[in-house]
This record gives C-alpha cells, sequence and structure tokens, in this order.
C-alpha cells in the first residue's frame, strides 16, 4: 500500500513504473501478433542485433543520447530482420537456423565493438553496456514521454492496419490472393516490433526482451478465442507485470527491474496456462478424471445388470467377473446400494425398480452410440 | 606457457566441440533450442556456485546441464500441453530461467566474483592464468575442460553416428527400428548443455550459441552430405577462431566477440557466394538460364525466315532494347548458333 502511494510521490519509481507499463502495453499488442504468425522469437533475435547499433552509433556522434543509440540500435534491428527474410527467402536454411545466426553473428559484433569502444575510447564510454540488461531505474521523464510517443505512433498503427494484420496472422495466402501486399504488411509488423525492442532494451535490456513480446500474449492466449479480446488482454497484462515488477522491484535494495518484470509476466503466463477456462489445464485435468469417474461407474453398473439378469449378483460373483480382490466387489455393491439402485436379496442383491431403469437407459445410450 | 597459444588451442577446442554438436541441431531444427540452455544454464552456475561455495569447476558444469536439462523438458512439456507452440514455449521458459539466475546473482553475489560480464562473453584472455597440476605438469585449465569436452562430443558423434543421422533424418523411421529416439535426443541435449557451461568461462555462455550454430549453417549452405557438413563446420569455426583472435587481438576487443562476428562474416560471403544456392551465384545462374533460352529463341525465329533479318526488325519484333540484343546476340554467336552478315542474323547451317 505504502509503495503504491509512492508510486504517485517518487519521482524513480513513477518513471520506472510508467516505462515498463508502456513497453508490457506495446509488446503485449505487436505479440498477440508474432504469436500467431509464429515469429515469437524474431524480437529475441532483433532486441541481441541491437547491440551493435547502439555501439556504432556511440562511435559515429561520441554522444549518449539514449533516442540516439536507441534509433542506432533499431536501425541494426531492422537490418538483421531483413537479413533473416533475405536468406529465407533466397536458401534452404530452415527458419531457426537464419535466427540463430543472425541473433549470435550480431551480438557477437556488438561485444566486440562494445570492449573496443571500452578500451579504446577516450572520453567516458561507461554506461553503454545497461542495455545488455536494462537499467529501468535510469529512466527519466522525457525517455518515459519517448516511450508514450512510441507507444502511441504503435497502437495508432496497429489499430489502422487492423484488419489486414488479422488477416495475415491467420490466413496469409487468403490475403495474397485478395492482393493485400503481404510482405509489406509483414515488414510493416516486424518494423514496428523493432519500435517495440528500442522501448525494452533501456527497460528489461537486450537479452530479456524476448519475454516482453511472447509471455503477455501467451497468457492471453488461453484465455480468449477472440483476436480483438486476445490484443487488449495481451497489452493489459503486459502492462500490469511491468507496473507490478517495478513495484517489486522498489520493495527493496538491489533488485534490478528487468528480471523481476519477466518474472512477473511469467507467473501469469503459468496461472493462465492452469486456470483459464477453457484451455486451462487444471480444468482439462479436472474433466478428465470426472470422465474416468463416470466410465468407471458406468462399466459396474453394466457388469452388475448382467450378473443380475442371470440371477448371480454377490460380492464373490462380480470380484470373478470384474477380476477384482473381493473387498473391493463388496465396496462396489455397498455403493451401489448406497445408491439405491440395488437391494439384498437372499444369497446376494437385485435391482431395484430406478437401478433397472438407469442400467437400461446406460445399455440404450451404448448402443445408439456403438 | 605461451598465452597466446593457450587462448588459440582453447578456442580451437571449443570450436570443435561446438560445430559438431551444432551440426545436428541445425539440422534437427533445434538451432534455436541452444539459444534456450545457454541463457538458462545461469542460475544452474549460480546455483551450483551457492552450493560449493567458490570456484569448483565439477559441481558448474553438473549443475549447468542440469539447469539446461530442465530446460529442454519444459519447453517440450510446454508444447506437448499444445497451449503454446514451440518457439514461443522456448520464449516463455529461457528469460524466465535468466531472470531467477540474475536475480540470484543480485541478491546474493554483490561482492563474489561472479560479474555478470562474464556470463555474457566470457574471459578467454584468463585462460591462460588458470592453471591445474597434471603429471607434474602446469596445464590450463581450459584445455582440459575443454579437451575433454572436444574428446567426449566426438566420441559421441564417431559412436552414434549411425543412430544420429538416422534419428536425425527420420526420427519415424529411426524409432520403428527399434532406435529409442528419445534417449539419443536427451543425450545430444545433455551435452549441449555440458559444452555449454565448458565453454562458459571461455566464450560467455551467450556467445557459444554463435559458435554451436553459425559454422554448421554455412556449412548447410555449401553442401549436402553429412559427413561434409560436420567437416566443413568444424573447419569453418577453427578458422572463424584463429582470424577472430587476430583481429580481437589488432582491435583490442572481445576475442570471444570478434570470433562470433568472423564466423558471421562467414556465413555471409557463404549466402552470398554458396555454388549450389549462394544469392549471388542463383542470380548469375538465372540470368545465364534466360540468355540461352533467348537466343534459342531467337535462333528458332530466324529459321523460319529465308533471308537474313536486320537486327532493328528483331528488337522492334520482340521489344528487346538494344543492350539485350547484343547480349542475346553474344551468346547465340558463342554457341555458334548464329551467323551476323552484313543483311542481318541468320541461323548457323549447323543448326
Amino acid at each position: 500500500m505504502e509503495l503504491l502511494s509512492q508510486l504517485f510521490i517518487d519521482y524513480t519509481l513513477r518513471n520506472v513504473a510508467l516505462g515498463s507499463a508502456l513497453l508490457g502495453l506495446i509488446g503485449g499488442v505487436l505479440g498477440a501478433f508474432a504469436l500467431l504468425r509464429q515469429q515469437s522469437l524474431l524480437g529475441d533475435v532483433l532486441a541481441h542485433a541491437a547491440l551493435p547499433g547502439i555501439c556504432l552509433a556511440f562511435l559515429l556522434t561520441g554522444s549518449k543520447t539514449p533516442s540516439l543509440l536507441l534509433l542506432g540500435g533499431g536501425l541494426a534491428g531492422w537490418v538483421a530482420a531483413l537479413g533473416v527474410l533475405a536468406v529465407l527467402r533466397h536458401t534452404r536454411l530452415p527458419q531457426d537456423a537464419a535466427l540463430g545466426v543472425a541473433l549470435s553473428s550480431f551480438f557477437g559484433l556488438g561485444i566486440a565493438l562494445l570492449t573496443f569502444i571500452q578500451h579504446n575510447h577516450q572520453g567516458n564510454p561507461a554506461g553503454l553496456d545497461r542495455f545488455i540488461f536494462g537499467q529501468a531505474a535510469s529512466l527519466l521523464g522525457s525517455d518515459v514521454l519517448g516511450f508514450a510517443l512510441l507507444g502511441g505512433v504503435v497502437l495508432a498503427l496497429v489499430g489502422l492496419f487492423y484488419k489486414e494484420f488479422k488477416l495475415i496472422s491467420f490466413d496469409p495466402d487468403y490475403a495474397t490472393s485478395l492482393g493485400l501486399p503481404t510482405r509489406g504488411l509483414g515488414i510493416l509488423l516486424t518494423s514496428l516490433i523493432v519500435l517495440a525492442v528500442m522501448v525494452g532494451l533501456q527497460t528489461v535490456g537486450v537479452v530479456l526482451m524476448a519475454a516482453m513480446l511472447i509471455a503477455p500474449a501467451a497468457a492471453a492466449r488461453q484465455w480468449t478465442n477472440r483476436l480483438g479480446r486476445m490484443v487488449a488482454l495481451s497489452g493489459l497484462l503486459g502492462a500490469l507485470a511491468g507496473v507490478a515488477g517495478a513495484l517489486l522491484s522498489a520493495s527493496r535494495e538491489n533488485l534490478p527491474t528487468g528480471p523481476l518484470v519477466v518474472l512477473s509476466i511469467t507467473a501469469v503466463v503459468v496461472f493462465s496456462l492452469f486456470f483459464a477456462p477453457l484451455r486451462g489445464l487444471f480444468w482439462q485435468g479436472l474433466r478428465n478424471q470426472q470422465n474416468r469417474r463416470r466410465t468407471e461407474l458406468e462399466r459396474l453398473l453394466l457388469d452388475a445388470h448382467l450378473l443380475a439378469n442371470h440371477g448371480r449378483l454377490n460380492p464373490e460373483e462380480l470380484a470373478l467377473h470384474r477380476g477384482e480382490p473381493l473387498p473391493k466387489a463388496r465396496r462396489h455393491l455397498d455403493f451401489l446400494k448406497a445408491q439405491g439402485w440395488v437391494e439384498p436379496k437372499e444369497g446376494g442383491f437385485q435391482f431395484t425398480e430406478p437401478g433397472l431403469q438407469k442400467a437400461l437407459a446406460l445399455k440404450e445410450t451404448l448402443r445408439l452410440r456403438s | 606457457m605461451n598465452p597466446d597459444l593457450v587462448i588459440l588451442l582453447t578456442a580451437v577446442l571449443v570450436s570443435t566441440a561446438s560445430a559438431l554438436l551444432g551440426s545436428f541441431l541445425v539440422l534437427r531444427r533445434m538451432a534455436l533450442v541452444s539459444d534456450a540452455i545457454s541463457h538458462a544454464v545461469l542460475p544452474g552456475i549460480v546455483l551450483a556456485y551457492w552450493l560449493s561455495g567458490g570456484k569448483a569447476t565439477l559441481p558448474a558444469l553438473l549443475g549447468a546441464a542440469g539447469s539446461g536439462l530442465l530446460t529442454v523438458s519444459l519447453v517440450e512439456w510446454l508444447t506437448r500441453t499444445g497451449r503454446v507452440k514451440n518457439d514461443a514455449a522456448i520464449g516463455i521458459v529461457f528469460p524466465a530461467l535468466f531472470s531467477l539466475g540474475v536475480l540470484w546473482v543480485s541478491l546474493s553475489f554483490r561482492n563474489v566474483h561472479l560479474d555478470l560480464d562474464a556470463v555474457l562473453y566470457g574471459e578467454i584472455a584468463y585462460a591462460p592464468f588458470n592453471t591445474l597440476e597434471l603429471w607434474g605438469l602446469s596445464l590450463p585449465e581450459s584445455w582440459l575442460v575443454m579437451g575433454g569436452l572436444a574428446l567426449l562430443n566426438l566420441l559421441f558423434v564417431l559412436l552414434f553416428y549411425k543412430e544420429l543421422k538416422l534419428s536425425t533424418f527420420d526420427p519415424s523411421l529411426a524409432a520403428a527400428l527399434g532406435f529409442s529416439p528419445g534417449v539419443l535426443h536427451y543425450a545430444l541435449m545433455a551435452l549441449v548443455s555440458l559444452t555449454t557451461v565448458g565453454a562458459f568461462q571461455s566464450v560467455g555462455a551467450i556467445l557459444i550459441v554463435a559458435f554451436l550454430i553459425i559454422p554448421p549453417a554455412t556449412a548447410y549452405l555449401l553442401t549436402h552430405r553429412l559427413p561434409a557438413l560436420l567437416s566443413l563446420a568444424v573447419g569453418i569455426g577453427v578458422f572463424s577462431s584463429l582470424l577472430g583472435y587476430l583481429l580481437a587481438v589488432w582491435m583490442d576487443a572481445s576475442i570471444a566477440g570478434m570470433m562470433a562476428t568472423v564466423a558471421g562474416g562467414c556465413f555471409v560471403l557463404a549466402s552470398l557466394f554458396s555454388p549450389t544456392q549462394g544469392y549471388l551465384t542463383t542470380r548469375l545462374r538465372r540470368r545465364q538460364q534466360r540468355l540461352e533460352v533467348t537466343a534459342r529463341l531467337l535462333v528458332t525465329h530466324l529459321a523460319h525466315h529465308q533471308t537474313p533479318v536486320p537486327e532493328e526488325e528483331i528488337r522492334e519484333e520482340f521489344g528487346w532494347d538494344a543492350r539485350f540484343l547484343q547480349q542475346v546476340k553474344q551468346k547465340a554467336l558463342r554457341e555458334g548458333w548464329l551467323e551476323a552478315s552484313e543483311q542481318g542474323l541468320t541461323p548457323s547451317s549447323k543448326k
């Protein structure tokens, strides 16, 4: 509670929380499309590929203005994405290998440039490496304003091209046949992801950016089957996780924001995977168990009915027929008796009227089913 | 011992060990699993560090191999539930594990020598300083660790070559013949995890992806045969290490980063100039084929005329510009299909 009130007073905390929330929102909205297009890891590649761009921007201009560095990073990410697309179109290399090559070679170049700058550059290059793990605490009001601006651009473009993005996410072939510029739209969507990565570099850093694009969308996917709701929910969950991570990291000293944001959104994913209605694994497990129980009960009723028809419904015969231990057969018969479906008679049991109807109805259904 | 030699041999061992396994990762479309493992070993390393209370190699190796296998199992479990796709599962699991590792480091190891930079790109330059006494010889630790791993990977590939080949290219047949692809799969994953951790001190956990993936992907563009792929991958890896080291010394930059950059450069060259599927070679071949087809068309067309046809007439008829006609003409003349005279072009008598 105290933290929440600080959210409105503390300048740093407010910036961190707002920055992470904006990142979660943008990443969530774009991630929804990336997830459906099965390009989840493209964001990871773009984020890693941004590092050499940041270093080059610093080498060329000598300035450490975040917007300038991020512009360099965005450009490098964009080049990497286009490179991957070109390799996929012109060679037989599988997609994952192309992504892996782009990711690691750009990142290697980035590390080489980073160390080159650290060892050779006059002036003060410290702080470039904060983009690797992110350093949300260093966010300024102006940075957050810039994020908000980028976020506005992203949301406006997604709103404008919603119909087209929907189509290329679900049925790219149909989109092409309608005469939509599928490739151009794909590149536009990728470019928007580059913008999201630029926001993410300062907050969660290169390495964890992937989670911000994938996790909110994966969580939202569990709750709904409609794209509109999924996009909105994904943005919302991302933003909430951003705020939660920021608050958690402020609750104690020395807690980095990026990992906490990622862990918050991961917690949301895990919860959604298990407890989302319809698709939740927990509910599915429950349904499976109920089905298993019902089937077992039906089999017991049919077995008992068969034996009763021969007038041999007693524990010994039931145990023999079902191949189960005698005490278990006794328990089963007691259970049927408790249901009011069988009643004792001399030398065993017989079906009651409701039990008989139940068994006959069941037989009828089974006959219809088969 | 000469420090250059120590670093170079370490790098060669890392590239060999990684390229051997990486080839199978690329062929099995699991390149990004190595990315996930390389990030996710961090909590394992931290755990081992925490348990052993210091820099011990063996617990770190085991801990990280364990977290590597945990990553793979989690990703596979998530994929099997059918709730998320494989790539999304990778992207959910490894950032979470990596975050745990980073968080743990910043909470418990504020003043201990386990800085995150080393996690990212390692410091192969320190390899000469970590030595072990063995048989009265002072050997660099990296030689022993990476040499052992390179040998282990080589033995794995040689001993299970047939099984690996079969389960890579036709997993269902492998299963039907009674090999167990699952066991082989997890053995491969365990070796990838071990190699990642072994190389951790030298090249860092993230750049190991470059050593695992780039050389085999480059070799993939150059050959279609598995033995050639394996040896090319090792060759490219070793070459990138050597050239990368020279460049890094010259520029005073991160050695591992430079090696990855050189490997990336090799990949770019291969994707442009590969004889079978390079971008430029393909374009050149297409151009040649187009000229040949057009030249044949021209000759066939001319054969219907009794008299030589002036070039202007041909250009008008086909709508070609002068340069293209010249290219086609040269091609046809070179092949001996055409004869040029004052009046125009005629097909040669041979054709």
